[in-house]
């Protein structure tokens, strides 16, 4: 009962995380290979012999985005499979495209907002351990606020919907906001970095992951509205 | 918006789910060779992750 939900997940995982490539090869592509030629030119040497050449970093990107949509694509699987009938909608198809779209704010949006996305040449090398920590607690704040949101959305169901929305929102946007409120600023970006470089590039990485989550939600909802109309409808009531 | 709630969808039970839960550690890993690992786990962690280079910065994960 459960294994069908979890192989579609990783089947929609797969195809988001190749579709998100293509994204990103077309939208984000230009932009590291600009940061790159910045990089080298501020260091004037070239004395480090790449051990991955760039035509290979760049098949390397289908690589990371397929492996990475694999991996958010099981996990999504499963939390369909313990979601759907406690909480969210109803139809199987409405509920993964919400649950996509929640993953996507708790996972990307609320870790983005504090700590966007950097190109190469953007970062100082000795703090990757604390940036990395950091970004990782914004991460499960941002699932905590999402869990928070959800329990809040049960709890007050009886108490009519414009109370139900407020506290679902404040059990969202509070932890939230303390978050980017109190967490470490971050600010490495070099003088003299061009500001237009790397909001395009921030924009293609945020692009990247709404294509990556919007075609997850929609091809996992296409998976489980085909299963439905294959088994004939099992709950009488049509997806 | 009362279709929000699924009172008439049977949820999964618990006991069922635990089992699955064994897969989660397993796609963290997955996850983390992706946009973390740099020789720390995996044998070619440093080949890998100059391989996904472009790919963890266009995720938005740190990097450098």
């Amino acid at each position: 009962m459960i294994r069908p939900l979890f192989v579609r997940g990783l089947l929609a995982g797969i195809i988001a995380g190749l579709a998100a490539g293509v994204f990103a090869y077309f939208a984000g592509e230009p932009h590291i290979d600009s940061a790159i030629a910045l990089e080298e030119a501020a260091a004037h040497t070239h004395a480090e012999v790449p051990l991955v050449s760039r035509s290979g970093q760049v098949g390397g990107l289908f690589l990371a985005t397929a492996l990475y949509g694999l991996a958010v694509g099981g996990l999504f699987g499963l939390a369909f499979a313990l979601v759907r009938g406690r909480i969210g909608p109803r139809s199987g198809s409405v509920l993964s495209i919400t649950l996509a779209a929640a993953g996507f704010v708790a996972v990307v949006l609320v870790p983005f907002v504090k700590y966007p996305a950097n190109p190469p040449a953007v970062g100082d090398p000795a703090t990757i351990g604390s940036r990395t920590s950091l970004y990782l607690v914004a991460v499960a704040i941002g699932l905590l606020a999402m869990a928070a949101a959800a329990v809040a959305h049960r709890i007050f169901e009886v108490n009519g919907e414009p109370v139900r929305w407020l506290a679902t929102g404040l059990g969202f946007l509070v932890p939230v906001t303390a978050a980017w409120v109190f967490l470490p600023v971050v600010s490495e970006v070099p003088e003299g970095f061009p500001a237009d470089l790397l909001w395009d590039f921030r924009v293609s990485s945020l692009g990247t992951q709404v294509v990556l989550w919007g075609v997850l939600g929609v091809s996992y909802a296409y998976l489980w509205h085909r299963s439905e109309r294959v088994a004939g409808a099992p709950q009488g009531v049509p997806a | 918006m009362s279709q929000l709630s699924a009172p008439h969808v049977q949820p999964i039970p618990l006991r069922n789910l635990a089992w699955w839960a064994l897969a989660v550690p397993v796609l963290l890993l997955v996850a983390y060779l992706v946009t973390f690992d740099q020789g720390a786990i995996s044998q070619a962690g440093d080949y890998l992750h100059e391989l996904m280079h472009d790919g963890r910065h266009l995720l938005g994960v740190p990097c450098h």
